[in-house]
């Protein structure tokens, strides 16, 4: 025997409004302590520097720094200064902002291996002055863009995004 | 079914802040002192839960955030949110079933990075029903201490003794974060919350960590050369879900789950076969009420014993001796494993000036907080 069908319709907007719901709007907020090393980079940001870390033990150079390796599980004090180049380990291209909206001019996220860090090793930014998307490729080499001096916060946000490098 | 015990402990001292630490910083801390006490590296854990609720942490899935400051990189990593005792529960019954042989159990707080606690706390009460009254959601607190302290027969100033009775020891221990010397009438003239409820009868946040290192009874008796601590039971109970059925003036889930490990450890008289206890006391009637629950009064009025000095040091069966959450700080999770920690301390004869005359074996009792009736309970004993 064929499987009886029950068609149904589409709702309408004003039908779902008569729906009776319980509307609430959380108010979570929170301060996060940067602590010891990540405060420590964000310093340096607000300086114009990207700082990084080496575990004396497995000789890892790591950015962002922390403050011990997670594989040696042991502390790390060895601070240095890297370049503020690297290279695009992987990247994506966005048309959609954070609040659901179509974009024009899309975003690129990316994740910069920075110049002087252990290979593998990067931090997640954006991508800035790129002519065509199409163009980006994985292995492309970038620069930073800081915000002027006087507008720096120490913030990951001092750096405004990374360029493409002349080759 | 392996027998499971404490191999080591590490705990970074409670504080009202900690703003020149990360909490990752805060939990490595605990975990270098948790792998040194128990004679491991943590190479050698075969498995990790943290105990967290991300509505604390403000991030979501919090355990992919505990790996690298628990040396838990490339190992099977997991959160428990409930209470650290759900936590040690939870890693007693994985090393139990064999296929483990150490587990580490994680909870720490940061509640001054929490700028609202309340409205954290508003998140957890129904929407429907309960958040409509634009009070204080702590009125629920006020609620449950006044149909405690009628069915009870116990007075405002019994709980104020509560509170006071855990602040003054927690002078005594150096990982609390709120000592102090008070009279009940301190206590009494505080704020009021939620009447009968007043301020001095809350616990305050802190911030912590503790890391605490469990193993199988062969890995024990294979590095300790000296008295180990067991786990000789354990329960947890969710009693009455809804605030509609609860049972106000009873802890209903502290009971079932005292009765549950009580049973698995044999102990038919806790009042007699308990050496000292530590209970939750977030807000300070819970004290009472946790210790009736976890049957130790023999029927007897708590008020009146506490009155008497029976839950002191050198009284018949001390509570709290640790400062509890009065006395070491709200510290969400992690204050349970602060309590088993300074338990496990009085059971080694390590607890300094606390320390109790050759204690044996203790109860320790948590709740997962408002507006929750649940609740966590372990039995500890030494050799």
């Amino acid at each position: 025997m064929e499987p009886k069908v029950i068609r149904g319709r589409d709702l309408k907007r004003d039908e779902f409004e008569k729906a009776l719901k319980v509307e609430y709007h959380p108010e979570a907020r929170y301060a996060w302590d940067a602590g010891y090393a990540v405060g420590k980079f964000l310093e340096g940001l607000k300086q114009g520097k990207i700082l990084g870390v080496r575990c004396r033990r497995c000789r890892r150079i790591l950015v962002p720094p922390r403050a011990f390796c997670e594989l040696c599980f042991v502390p790390i004090d060895e601070w240095l200064e890297l370049k503020d180049t690297g290279t695009v380990n992987t990247f994506s291209i966005s048309y959609v902002s954070m609040d659901v909206k179509r974009l024009e001019e899309p975003e690129i996220p990316a994740v910069i291996e920075i110049d002087g860090a252990s290979p593998g090793v990067g931090i997640l930014h954006k991508l800035g002055e790129v002519d065509d998307p199409k163009n980006v490729k994985i292995g492309m080499k970038v620069k930073a863009v800081w915000k002027p001096e006087k507008e720096r916060t120490g913030a990951i946000t001092d750096i405004l995004y990374f360029k493409p490098l002349e080759e | 079914m392996s027998k499971v015990g404490i191999l080591g402990i590490g705990i970074v001292p409670a504080r009202a802040l900690s703003s020149d630490v990360s909490y990752r910083e805060l939990i490595f801390e605990a975990a270098v002192k948790a792998y040194e006490d128990a004679g491991i590296e943590p190479f050698d854990v075969d498995t990790f839960v943290s105990v967290s609720e991300d509505f604390n942490e403000g991030v979501s899935i919090f355990d992919e955030y505990v790996p690298d400051q628990l040396g838990a990189v490339l190992k099977p990593v997991h959160t428990i949110s409930g209470d650290g005792l759900y936590g040690v529960i939870s890693v007693a019954m994985q090393i139990m079933t064999g296929m483990f042989r150490i587990g580490v159990v994680e909870a720490h707080s940061k509640a001054s990075n929490v700028l609202n606690h309340l409205k954290i706390l508003e998140l957890a009460l129904d929407p429907v029903y309960l958040r409509h009254t634009g009070v204080d959601p702590r009125f629920l607190a006020g609620l449950e201490m006044r149909a405690y302290m009628e069915a009870s027969g116990i007075d405002a100033e019994s709980v104020a003794r509560a509170a006071t009775h855990q602040r003054t020891n927690a002078i005594w221990n150096p990982l609390a974060a709120y000592p102090g010397k008070f009279s009940p009438d301190d206590v009494l003239l505080t704020e009021v919350v939620a009447e009968p409820l007043t301020e001095g009868m809350v616990a305050q946040p802190a911030d912590g960590a503790v890391v605490v290192v469990l193993a199988s009874e062969d890995v024990i008796r294979s590095q300790k050369k000296n008295q180990a601590v067991w786990i000789e039971g354990m329960g947890f109970y969710t009693s009455e879900p809804s605030f509609d059925t609860w049972v106000w003036e009873r802890a209903t889930y502290a009971e079932l789950s005292a009765r549950k490990a009580y049973e698995m450890a044999g102990i038919s008289c806790p009042s007699k076969e308990i050496s000292f206890a530590e209970v939750d006391s977030r807000y300070a009637y819970k004290m009472l009420q946790h210790i009736e629950a976890c049957a130790l009064t023999d029927g007897r009025n708590p008020a009146q014993l506490l009155r008497d000095g029976f839950f002191s040091k050198e009284g018949t069966l001390p509570v709290n001796l640790s400062g509890a959450h009065m006395g070491i700080g709200m510290m969400e999770e992690a204050t349970a494993l602060y309590q088993l920690a300074f338990a496990a301390d009085q059971l080694l004869g390590r607890a300094g000036r606390m320390q109790l005359s050759d204690p044996y074996r203790c109860i320790i009792q948590s709740w997962r907080g408002l507006p929750t009736r649940s609740g966590a309970t372990c039995i500890l004993s030494r050799d």
